[in-house]
């Protein structure tokens, strides 16, 4: 016999996202801003069998449709992430999240004496991606370099 | 025409090439007042102390015919009151043709220039670029060997810090040098978006800790100050100062060629009896700043020296 699996009723219109790496549904939720307070319909599901991933989990979200900017910083830290947009219990669309060639805004620059950190001044954080696996990404105004296991403690949520 | 200039690494080697001709040019017209820049203001945004960068820009700037405003503290300026440098900045592009910024925080020139409508020149950025001082200690080199390319290099101090050095190295990475030594305490070795660059534009180097293992072989040793206040444990610095100390001693064992650059300032990072010898580069370097600034102004305003 084989084990039972895991149920989890379809939405009828949202987002779900599929192929996190195991373990990171939680990260996902946080920095798309989620906390479940909003009321939301959400499941989360973490360490299911993956044919791609071996282990993944996943997010679904009723009612809550992802813009541009959130797809990208998912991108950052669920780089396998797939996007499916639902609409009337059917996948109406379905994407993959892709890091952008500039990150802007979403990650903070480490180096403390960086343009980017001085307070009162009308500038946004800015990374040229140099390579995406891993992910190496430098900041544009001094130089720095940040590596893919440094990137979530960066990530401004 | 009109560019920015933030990092050395904005340059092409030919453009380098060309600024070094202007310069020649600038030196044999050293003693003439020009009317290049006439009716043109340069602003000099000194946020963080200079006495060398800010005195030869002025100079540069006042022989060309520029006249020149500008600051040398923050004290003296609005940003003792808590204006922020974006407003600093807009002001100071109303007010004149040009701005020459130094900054105790990196990236504070590239964002100057994105502010300002006018050129920005980065007079040192807090431990990043000091892409002027670069194109001086090129500049210098080929003066003394006449050529960049094919030579060997120490550099020597703090290399983690210490921004001279850094735009040095960066400098290297756009000609064919034969081998770069970077010699530094392990704590001040260079960054790691700076080996990286090396690694990527196939320079051979190798990192050292000690500069009497290459001394033999180093054409031009370009050397920096190691800064007591980088250290955490003061016994440290004592033992790392002396083994970065240039001495007539240890010169004994280098090519009678060998050439030493210093961005100066200097204390006692070089023994005061090699001032005087043979290997002895960094006065001519210092001299060479107003002219390849002269150049430098005229090729960013425009207009044939």
């Amino acid at each position: 016999m084989s084990e039972p699996t895991l149920v989890v009723s379809k939405i009828r219109a949202g987002t779900v996202i599929d192929h996190i790496p195991a373990g990171r549904a939680l990260d996902v939720l946080k920095i798309i801003g989620l906390s479940g307070r909003e009321g939301t319909r959400t499941a989360i599901i973490m360490n299911v069998e993956s044919k791609k991933l071996g282990k993944k989990d996943i997010i679904k979200v009723e009612g809550k449709f992802l813009g541009q900017h959130e797809v990208s910083i998912i991108a950052l830290i669920a780089p396998t992430a797939t996007i499916n947009i639902i609409e009337d219990f059917k996948v109406v669309k379905k994407f993959n999240v892709e890091i952008p060639e500039v990150v802007e805004e979403i990650v903070v620059c480490p180096n403390t004496t960086c343009i980017t950190n001085k307070s009162n001044e009308p500038i946004k954080s800015r990374f040229r991606v140099l390579s995406r696996k891993p992910i190496t990404m430098q900041c544009s105004y001094c130089g720095t370099m940040i590596a893919e296991d440094d990137l979530y403690r960066l990530i401004k949520v | 025409m009109g560019r920015d200039v933030i990092s050395i690494l904005d340059f092409k080697r030919e453009e380098l090439e060309e600024l070094f001709e202007l310069s020649d040019k600038a030196r044999k017209l050293f003693n003439r007042k020009l009317r290049l820049l006439e009716g043109k203001v340069v602003s000099l945004a000194f946020f963080e102390p200079s006495t060398r960068t800010r005195m030869s820009f002025e100079v540069a700037a006042k022989k060309l015919g520029a006249d020149v405003i500008g600051f040398s503290s923050e004290e003296s300026i609005s940003i003792a009151k808590g204006e922020n440098l974006a407003d600093t900045v807009r002001m100071l592009d109303s007010y004149s043709d040009l701005i020459v910024i130094r900054h105790r925080l990196e990236g504070a020139a590239k964002f100057a220039s994105e502010i300002a409508l006018n050129p920005v020149i980065n007079g040192g950025d807090g431990k990043q670029h000091h892409p002027t001082q670069a194109m001086i200690d090129l500049y210098t080199v080929r003066e003394l060997f006449g050529e960049i390319d094919g030579l060997t290099y120490a550099i020597v101090g703090d290399l983690r810090y210490g921004r001279a050095a850094t735009s040095f190295i960066y400098a290297l990475t756009l000609f064919k040098p034969l081998k770069v030594y970077l010699v530094s305490p392990p704590i001040l070795r260079a960054r790691p978006e700076v080996i990286s660059l090396l690694k990527s534009k196939g320079i051979v180097f190798e990192e050292l800790s000690k500069l009497d293992d290459v001394i033999r072989e180093v054409d031009v040793m370009y050397v920096t100050r190691v800064q007591r206040e980088r250290f955490p444990d003061p016994t440290e610095y004592e033992k790392a100062k002396g083994t970065y100390k240039v001495t007539l001693k240890l010169l004994e064992k280098a090519k009678r060629s060998l050439k030493i650059l210093h961005p100066l300032p200097k204390v006692d990072e070089i023994e005061l009896s090699v001032d005087s010898s043979e290997h002895a580069a960094y006065f001519l370097q210092a001299s060479l700043g107003v002219p390849v600034r002269m150049a430098l102004l005229a090729m960013v305003l425009g207009g044939e020296l």
